[in-house]
């Protein structure tokens, strides 16, 4: 038995305590942990920028900041939340869930994994560490164009080793995740009968691998651009701005997918659950999940359209675009399907799984509407492109991490957590969200341009409805904290299914999780699957 | 189990391949853009220079294309750049030529570029240059001025529904050759 001897050969038997337990801790459990809780401060430090540019646009004229930090906040606000709180949400859930989903002892490299974590916080610090420098934090929007970007301070030298830092971590993540998934599975566990979430997170780590070196490239050229007398995209010495947004977007479109995918499994799991149904057409959504993965290396154009390109090329890019409606309207009636005659209960978990299928579907509209060629040209950095992205990645990622967290905090902590208060903090998230991010669309469509501190006056109003709904959305969020808080202290014993519906392995193993779990795999066949196809 | 750890560092030595790779093809995307704009004409790349002798094109006197000279200098270049001309009516197949001045302000002699571009896209591929100050670098000395000449030929296979187009100009400072220039003093 591999799995065993290697377990054994990984055990820290003589555990060190304290800080020192958290800094050289190999177990994955313990690092999906230290991942959940960094993406957590994260999004905090992330949200509060994000009230910054709110307050600011609560009126128009200049109130609070001066545009310059305006700026700042607007791009840190997205370099916080992609990088900081959402991917290494969903690597933390990789952490914890994928050893348990698959009846793996450990990940298959313990001790890299320590390394992917601990390079986080040293790359938040010099990347927060921007804010309190001479020339600032980065203000060119997260995007980096140039020349925009080369013309700032110093500092970008600070972001861009910060963003070189994230890749390897992400990079060593994903690298970890396909070894676990492709070496680690207990006998009988086949691709086909592995949990989706473990299909959805195996496919997003091939695209990480893909995509973040080309991240690297792009931000080492604006590097040398800038400090070392290259002129990659420096039009004086030949180069060419639009060759960035090229080979940004080349990166920016799958990691869309990458901050999308996890949630899709995530979701694929929860819904099942509390339908008290086996998933409808398992075998579909792993295509539409490959698919869906390929289809994002050849739509990046439709991120810069406005640049100029020829006839045919808009084309392409806008009819391959749309061509993703499809696998992802697979995986939506998918879901529908599997709730279709269901037993439902809704369970705060079903909920924000729920408040994510009706809310990212709008943001899937929007971005259909956006990808039309010459509808773009009016959309195209104005509000309804905020309305539409924050669709996709609050109500979409974010709730998708929510439910996720409720759904397994259980297994994590012992406790269930306090479903009234679970209940509330959907409620009051779902409403205020949409307070916050719909009136923006009509912003947009109205011509209000994206990253700008001030507005003409008729704006007003639905400025102002969005700004209250920021506030209310965010501050509700303490309310999250305090729910996952009083969870881990304690409250009504959680048993080792948790929930009535659940199917898997990680219900087979105790509330709370020991930290060694599986040391001997566990046999499965057809009648512990989580997802047979019920068309097959 | 021996197996087992062989196959797994094998993957994670493939993985770590691909990763290095993609930092490679990153980069790689760089000539490949140039040459997918050379083959295209996109952004605003003008045709390769031709030679004269080897234009051996009907003139088509039956129809005529507007042409506008524009020009931009880079504000770190302490120079004036402007086209003699404004407008130029011309027929697709025939050479003309027209010239640009430029006048060094500064005290300090200057090496210049000068990147052209066409628009609208779709003609920047029937625009063909013989002989083009953008070609080379231009020096020139401390209140020195000078006439550069551009010749041109504009494709008879312009597409019919295009009868205006734009070559614009932006001259930078070689900031490089400036320094040697310096230095050589």
């Amino acid at each position: 038995m591999s799995q065993e001897t290697t377990a054994h050969h990984d055990d820290h038997d003589h555990h060190p305590t304290g800080i020192a337990r958290w800094l050289f801790t190999t177990n994955h459990k313990e690092i999906g942990t230290l991942y959940l809780v960094f993406s957590l401060i994260m999004f905090l430090i992330g949200g509060a920028m994000a009230l910054v540019i709110r307050a600011e646009l609560f009126a128009p004229g200049l109130q609070l900041v001066n545009p310059e930090f305006f700026n700042q906040m607007t791009t840190m606000h997205a370099l916080v939340m992609i990088f900081g709180a959402v991917m290494p949400a969903f690597v933390g859930l990789a952490n914890w869930m994928v050893p348990l989903m698959i009846g793996a002892p450990d990940m298959a490299l313990p001790r890299m994994n320590n390394w992917s974590f601990w390079i986080l916080p040293f790359a938040f610090t010099l990347l927060l560490a921007t804010l309190f420098m001479p020339s600032g934090a980065p203000a060119s929007g997260w995007t980096l164009y140039p020349p925009l970007s080369l013309q700032g301070g110093n500092s970008l030298a600070f972001v861009i080793l910060a963003i070189h830092l994230m890749g390897i971590s992400s990079i060593m993540g994903a690298i970890n995740i396909i070894a676990t998934i492709l070496n680690m599975r207990a006998p009988g566990m086949t691709l086909l009968r592995m949990p989706l979430f473990i299909w959805t997170w195996l496919i997003t780590a091939f695209l990480l691998i893909a995509v973040m070196p080309v991240l690297a490239g792009a931000v080492t050229m604006l590097l040398t651009d800038r400090f070392f007398g290259t002129s990659f995209f420096d039009a004086a010495g030949g180069g060419d701005p639009v060759l960035y947004h090229h080979i940004f977007w080349f990166f920016g479109h799958p990691e869309v997918y990458i901050m999308i995918l996890p949630a899709f499994g995530i979701v694929s799991e929860i819904i099942p659950t509390f339908s008290r149904k086996r998933l409808f057409g398992y075998t579909s959504m792993v295509y539409a999940t490959a698919s869906i993965a390929f289809l994002s290396f050849i739509v990046w154009a439709h991120h810069m359209f406005t640049v100029g390109m020829p006839l045919g090329a808009m084309l392409f890019f806008m009819y391959a675009t749309m061509l993703i409606a499809v696998p992802t309207g697979v995986k939506i009636f998918n879901w529908i399907s599997t709730m279709w005659r269901g037993s439902m209960t809704f369970e705060t978990p079903m909920l924000f799984a729920l408040g994510f299928l009706v809310l990212f579907t709008i943001g899937g509209f929007s971005g259909l509407m956006l990808a039309i060629v010459p509808a773009d040209f009016q959309y195209h950095d104005s509000y309804f492109v905020v309305a539409h992205f924050h669709y996709v990645l609050v109500t979409g990622s974010v709730f998708a991490i929510m439910a996720g967290v409720y759904y397994w905090l259980p297994k994590w902590t012992g406790y269930m957590y306090d479903e009234k208060l679970g209940k509330i903090h959907f409620w009051w998230s779902t409403i205020w969200v949409n307070v916050l991010f719909f009136p923006q669309h009509y912003l947009g469509l109205a011509g209000m341009p994206r990253r700008i501190p001030d507005y003409a006056v008729q704006f007003t109003e639905f400025n102002m409805i969005s700004s209250i709904g920021g506030f209310m959305f965010g501050f509700g969020q303490l309310l999250f904290v305090y729910i996952i808080w009083k969870c881990a202290r304690g409250g009504e014993k959680a048993t080792a299914q948790v929930w009535e519906g659940a199917r898997g392995l990680e219900w087979t193993v105790p509330s709370p999780a020991p930290l060694h779990t599986f040391d001997t795999p566990p046999v499965v066949d057809d009648s512990v699957a989580v997802h047979k196809d019920n068309l097959s | 189990m021996q197996v087992k750890d062989q196959k797994k560092w094998r993957l994670v030595g493939g993985l770590s391949l691909m990763a290095v790779a993609m930092f490679g093809f990153g980069y790689l995307l760089v000539p490949l853009y140039e040459k997918f704009c050379e083959i295209t004409g996109i952004g605003g790349r003008t045709g390769d220079a031709v030679v004269e002798q080897t234009l051996t094109t009907e003139v088509d006197t039956s129809r005529k294309v507007t042409v506008h000279f524009d020009a931009n200098v880079n504000s770190a270049l302490p120079w004036r750049f402007e086209p003699t001309e404004r407008m130029m009516q011309v027929h697709p197949g025939k050479l003309y030529e027209t010239t640009y001045i430029a006048y060094n302000r500064s005290d300090q002699p200057v090496v210049a570029q000068a990147v052209p571009s066409v628009a609208p896209g779709q003609a920047s591929l029937y625009f063909n240059k013989t002989e083009c100050f953008c070609f080379t670098e231009q020096l020139l000395g401390p209140g020195e001025s000078r006439d550069m000449p551009v010749r041109f030929v504009v494709d008879p296979n312009l597409p019919q529904r295009t009868d205006l187009v734009t070559l614009s100009y932006i001259i930078y400072k070689n900031d490089e050759a400036t320094a040697v220039l310096a230095a050589a003093d």
